[in-house]
């Protein structure tokens, strides 16, 4: 299995062009149709025009039969354009969806009658496995559906899923017990319990989803649906009664003149004027850019469970960013032993590492290397030594041995402070000092305890990534809040807090905290985004708005959140904020653009549809579009073109920068307002004149 | 020519500037906890309120507000149409009026209770004393007072949170009428009068004429017949309610009506003095006075723009006249322009300000014959109209479809800035969008509709006097004013018919209570969110380029509708007139 997820796939790639031709033409089923009222509005109009070409080219009709051809084609192009756009986006989704479904073969699962690996085996389908049942893995089978791994320790390569070539160690118990269906076990063997009936596990989500199957509106897109109808609905009117007022009109000149060759307007002209109005650019676009958002996503491997979560990705004005690894390098390393008044530095650095010797973090490495390379206490091996090691709990939050009678414990002051307590002691206050002072300078104090003596502090310092602040910087100029979560102490906090360049943080946070202060930000009107990865994120997960799990976590964290990072980066959050902006702001341009347009579209057909009523009137031809009808057909081949012209845009996203709302309303207004003013004016002379010089009209 | 144009327009604004703090903050504690001028109108509202057994501690949601609102114009409507059908019975008709023809009855019962104000009657040979002062007087201050309890639940809509209720309209009602309609309609009634306004009970006047004249039949003239009134009264709610029906039939132009530049200046600014006010309460009542001021500048601006190109128009007279030789431009000796239809008192300056503000404001009234202007000069007040009279707008009216606009801008450009829209910090979302639609879409259709019936049936074409073009206008005028809500009339169409009166009366109860209805759903359903604090990714709404926007938005939903037919009606009637 070594095909990965194409990630930039070119605009025009020709494995998606051929195809989204071929459905192009497929969704002219009426059915599909009526689900846009815009379009169906163009679907009728089209079949309404060539139902007049038929009668002019059998029986005469009201023009000639070249001229509702003319129209009449361009307007079932302007449908197949539309349909293109959206077979298109839906293309780029499907060729991914494509390559994980090569990861679904329907695979034989060894089902197990019980948790235990020695219990009785029969081999059954991977479609006829259920929620709860158990299965063995062994090197080099498929995983047969999402699960927790019951027992073993495994080596899987999840590049099916991620992307990501390395595998990764999967076992039971923890954060990293979480595997999923279509993923290969390398080495050793795994005893797996199924979470997710067949079609319903991860696999088959992220296959709906980035094939768009599952799609529905989302509710900006069905709010702008609306009125996007009410326009369409307002333009239906003008031109409806337009014939009336038409035949009066005619009549008035009549009476006036009886000479005059004065006819109404043609229900072609009509039915042309009606469909330049109405907003066919973001009515043909809509759907393709909903779609190209949350394909975005997926460029930038992260799976969005719904529309929805696209959409509110943008709204978010919190940011909860958990410190290590979004905004320090994972790895905190030690870099300083402070000992205790009276205490050798080497006796502080022998402890620390005894204390360390299992701790497999990067911290207790950097401990044990630490002590070794400056103090030349050599490293010794854990499992030689004849020791007790106390691992690193939620409850006592702190990790140590006992060997030799000793009990040396390390953890955080507060932790060590308790510790000592039990024993009847007390930290020194030059210790204390030393904690607050390696703290406020935003390093991690670890106390270092043997039994009632407190040895010392171990300085550990967090390393901010490169950028972050400049990043901070500009979320902040968005509007949006960044909050740190970190479990460090409030000293600590402030002082990474204020070398990252956050707005606020949360210390000695707990999964309870988390969760109050998203609720807290909810009550106050905010929409909260957070990123986790564990089994006690859940809570918070599910009731931030934007919730993005990591890959690596486990299943409890995936389903809670609304979106699945499969690189399992959480500084992506931001840009999936960035994601969720543009697809709004993509939106709103479009519209705008639309909106504009029919300003230049009237001043090409008005003139020309009252041509025989009122000559004068030509006097608002200010283009000198040729003859009424090229006037008429180059208003609306623009408006079948200019859909096409779109379709890059409505894929990539209009161009997106980090400045405050108003800059931003600003030029988007300035690029689409009025560019939406001018460019149909130049488009359609062009048109004009092209149609002229071919001598086609 | 143009410093007296700026004296005139400039003068005008200012004192309405001047007015709009002081009556805006008085109206914003009157809509408060607590009143202001409780010594005087405390005793009568709990008065009223004991008599009608009204809680005034109850708050209402959406849905009862409207019922509560619904019911009570319901009846209003009952008992207008009633008064008229009966006046010939009743006392205080000195002229011994008759009854009023059913289809009369109800488009002037539609009329007055939609704030409309349309006048398919002549008012002094139509309507007895009590019937001008029981019913339209009290439909101009109930009317009235409906649109401000409407805007008010609005504004209480946006301002709540997470709230079920937006107050109570028995209390919104009265405190409107008792506290504000009242005291000011009072004031000016008197103004009025000592500008020569008539207020009295008695029988119309016979007089001599100092010079008499001969008719066509070649009899001499030498009597007429004054009409009289209790006119100032009911003139001073007709322009302070946005209401506009006249006394008498030639409105604001007749010399007992507005008898003097004076007059016609207090009757200008008490067209807009309260939609212009209200936006001054609405900024206070939001906690942000910028707000207001964005949407007053907005309306000011539109209407600016318009009343330029009406003045122009007018002032640039009639090319007509002027290829037969005529000279008709401003000079030394003379003042120019298309003085057709307009009275020497007011000039050029004041009765084209008076017609577009007139149809901005949604009032009606006229100060000069709009049929006789220019082509441009009658497209100026024809689309403020069709704008959805939002532009100032009805007293309170104007400023919740302002509002409802200023929804629909937020929308589209709040998608610009990356967020989902949002306004003075409440989310729009599909419901509101829904509603909104429904509030533009309403009126356009109406307007549309009602036009094309008129032109193609024979009873609508009976009553067009004009030929052309200008007979089209007519009707889509007519058709426009009845469908906005304003009542202005274009004259020239022979509107008092049973077509006309029946397709009107529809068309303005459709659009009045047809809007509120979703106006309200949008106040409740707005009430009911959180509020979101604002931030730099917030689209400010109250800066120069929101008003632009906002500005943008109202011309292209209002005129890219109409644009078709005033093709066919004023644009192509002024490019015949200049070949």
């Amino acid at each position: 299995m070594n095909h990965t997820l194409p990630k930039n796939r070119s605009l025009f790639d020709r494995a998606i062009v051929g195809p989204a031709l071929k459905a192009a033409v497929l969704k002219f089923d009426p059915r599909l149709q009526v689900r846009n009222p815009v379009m169906f509005v163009v679907f009728v109009g089209a079949i309404f025009t060539t139902g007049l070409w038929l009668q002019a080219l059998i029986a005469g009709g009201e023009t000639s039969p070249n001229f509702s051809l003319a129209i009449a084609g361009w307007l079932w192009l302007t449908l197949l354009f539309a349909n293109f756009a959206e077979a298109m986006a839906e293309g780029r989704g499907k060729a991914q969806a494509d390559t994980l479904r090569q990861s679904r073969r329907d695979v034989q699962a060894i089902k197990l009658s019980s948790a235990q690996r020695t219990s009785k085996q029969t081999t059954v389908a991977a479609s006829a496995l259920r929620k709860g049942d158990y299965i063995l893995v062994s090197a080099g089978e498929t995983i047969a559906g999402d699960g927790d791994v019951i027992e073993g320790v495994a080596a899987v390569d999840e590049s099916a899923i991620t992307g990501e070539s390395a595998p990764v160690i999967r076992e039971s118990g923890g954060d990293r017990s979480a595997v999923t269906g279509g993923t290969r076990v390398l080495s050793d063997w795994l005893v797996v319990q199924i979470s997710a009936n067949p079609g319903e596990t991860f696999l088959d989500r992220m296959i709906a989803m980035v094939e768009g199957a599952k799609r529905q509106k989302t509710p900006n897109e069905i709010a702008l649906n609306i009125l996007l109808t009410a326009l369409t609905i307002i333009f239906l009117m003008a031109t409806a009664t337009l014939l009336p007022f038409s035949i009066y009109s005619v009549a008035a000149v009549k009476a006036l003149d009886p000479s005059s060759q004065a006819l109404p307007i043609t229900v072609t002209a009509l039915v042309a004027l009606l469909v330049c109005l109405i907003p066919t650019t973001i009515g043909g676009l809509l759907s393709a850019i909903g779609i190209a958002g949350m394909d975005r996503m997926i460029q930038a491997n992260v799976i969005a469970m719904s529309g929805r979560a696209v959409e509110a990705a943008g709204d978010v004005d919190v940011l909860l960013l958990d410190k290590t690894g979004t905004i320090t390098l994972g790895n905190r390393q030690a870099t300083n032993f402070l000992p205790a008044a009276g205490v050798d530095i080497r006796e502080l650095a022998d402890a620390a590492q005894l204390a360390s010797l299992a701790d497999e973090t990067p911290e207790g490495r950097s401990i044990v290397l630490l002590a070794n390379e400056h103090y030349q206490i050599g490293e010794r091996q854990a499992a030689k030594l004849d020791a007790e090691f106390v691992a690193f709990t939620a409850q006592t939050r702190m990790s140590g041995i006992n060997i030799a009678g000793r009990q040396i414990r390390k953890g955080a002051v507060d932790a060590i402070e308790r510790y000592l307590r039990e024993q009847q002691s007390v930290l020194p206050s030059d210790v204390r000092a030393n904690v607050e002072t390696i703290a406020r300078a935003g390093g991690t104090p670890l106390v270092v305890a043997d039994g009632k003596r407190a040895l010392g502090v171990i300085q550990l310092k967090d390393i901010v990534k490169g950028g972050m602040k400049e990043r901070f910087g500009e979320l902040r100029r968005m509007g949006i809040k960044t909050v740190m979560i970190t479990g460090d102490n409030p000293l600590t906090a402030a002082a990474i807090a204020a070398e990252a360049g956050v707005d606020d943080f949360l210390a000695e946070a707990t999964p309870e905290a988390k969760l109050s202060l998203i609720r807290e930000y909810q009550a106050g009107g905010r929409l909260v985004a957070m990123t986790g990865d564990g089994t006690n994120d859940a809570p918070a997960l599910a009731q931030a708005d934007v919730a993005m799990a990591m890959n690596t976590g486990t299943n409890a964290a995936k389903e809670a959140g609304n979106m699945v990072d499969l690189d399992s980066n959480p500084t992506k959050l931001i840009e999936v904020v960035e994601i969720g902006k543009q697809l709004l702001m993509t939106r709103g341009a479009l519209t705008t653009f639309s909106i504009a347009n029919d300003i230049a579209k009237y001043f090409a057909i008005i003139p020309a549809a009252f041509a025989s009523t009122y000559p004068v009137l030509n006097k608002l031809n200010i283009m000198g579009l040729a003859s009424p009808e090229s006037a008429i057909i180059s208003a609306v081949i623009f408006n079948a073109l200019i859909i096409v012209f779109l379709i890059p845009l409505a894929l990539r996203g209009v161009r997106y920068r980090a400045v405050a709302a108003a800059q931003a309303l600003r030029s988007n207004l300035l690029i689409y307002g009025l560019g939406g003013l001018i460019v149909p004016f130049i488009g359609i002379k062009l048109i004009d004149l092209l149609l002229v010089g071919l001598g086609l009209v | 020519m143009i410093s007296n144009i700026i004296i005139q327009i400039g003068s005008f604004l200012l004192v309405l500037l001047a007015c709009v703090i002081p009556l805006g903050r008085y109206m914003a504690k009157v809509y408060g906890e607590t009143p202001p001028m409780q010594r005087v109108f405390g005793p009568i509202e709990r008065l009223i309120y004991r008599l009608l057994g009204i809680d005034a501690k109850t708050e209402m949601n959406w849905k009862h507000y409207a019922v509560a609102l619904l019911g009570f114009n319901g009846l209003g409507l009952l008992l207008l149409y009633g008064l008229q059908r009966i006046q010939v019975w009743l006392p205080l008709n000195p002229q011994q009026l008759p009854a009023i023809s059913a289809d009369s009855a109800f488009n002037t019962a539609a009329s007055f209770v939609s704030n409309t104000n349309w006048q398919g009657y002549a008012g002094e040979t139509t309507m007895s004393y009590l019937t001008q002062m029981l019913g339209l007087t009290v439909q101009n201050f109930v009317s009235a007072a409906t649109g401000m309890a409407v805007l008010i639940g609005l504004i209480r809509g946006i301002t709540r949170r997470s709230s079920s209720t937006i107050g109570n309209f028995w209390v919104d009602l009265t405190r409107s009428t008792l506290y504000i309609l009242l005291p000011l309609a009072l004031t000016l009634s008197l103004v009025l009068v000592s500008q020569g306004v008539v207020q009295t009970f008695n029988a119309s006047q016979t007089v001599e004429l100092l010079q008499p004249i001969g008719n066509a039949d070649g009899q001499t003239i030498s009597q007429q017949t004054i009409a009289l009134g209790p006119a100032a009264s009911q003139i001073a709610i007709k322009q302070l309610g946005t209401n506009g029906g006249g006394f008498f039939n030639v409105n604001s132009a007749h010399p007992l009506e507005n008898p003097t530049p004076l007059s016609n200046l207090f009757e200008l600014l008490s067209i807009v003095l309260i939609p212009a006010a209200l936006c001054y309460t609405f900024g206070i009542m939001v906690g942000d006075k910028r707000q207001g001021w964005a949407i007053l500048a907005t309306m000011t601006i539109i209407l600016l723009g318009f009343t330029a190109l009406a003045v122009g128009a007018e002032q640039a007279g009639n090319p007509l006249y002027q290829k037969l030789g005529v000279d008709d431009h401003a000079s030394a000796l003379q003042a120019g322009g298309n003085m057709e239809g307009k009275e020497t008192r007011f000039g050029i300056v004041n009765s084209a300000l008076w017609a577009t503000v007139t149809t901005a404001a949604s009032n009606g009234s006229v100060n000069s014959m709009h049929d006789s202007y220019t082509p441009l000069g009658g497209l100026a007040p024809m689309v403020l109209m069709q704008l959805g009279e939002v532009v100032f707008g009805g007293v309170g009216s104007g400023l919740y479809g302002m509002l409802i606009f200023a929804i629909i801008t937020v929308f589209v450009a709040g998608l610009m800035v990356g967020r989902t829209p949002e306004y003075l910090g409440k989310k729009i979302e599909a419901f509101e969008m829904k509603m909104a639609a429904l509030i533009i879409l309403i009126p356009c259709v109406t307007t549309l509709l009602i036009t094309a019936i008129a032109v193609s049936s024979d009873a609508g074409k009976a009553t067009v006097f004009n030929s052309g073009a200008h007979g089209f206008s007519e009707v889509l005028y007519a058709a426009t004013s009845a469908a906005n809500n304003n009542g202005s009339a274009f004259a020239g169409l022979g509107a008092n018919t049973p077509f006309y009166n029946t397709w009107l009366g529809i068309a303005m109860l459709v659009s009045r209570f047809w809007l509120i209805v979703p106006t309200l759903a949008i106040a409740g359903g707005l009430a009911n969110k959180k509020l979101i604090p604002q931030s730099a990714g917030t689209l400010p709404t109250h800066t120069p380029l929101f008003v632009g926007l906002l500005i943008g938005v109202v011309l292209i939903v209002g005129a890219l509708t109409f644009i078709p037919a005033l093709a066919l009606g004023p644009i192509v009637e002024h490019l015949l007139m200049s070949l």
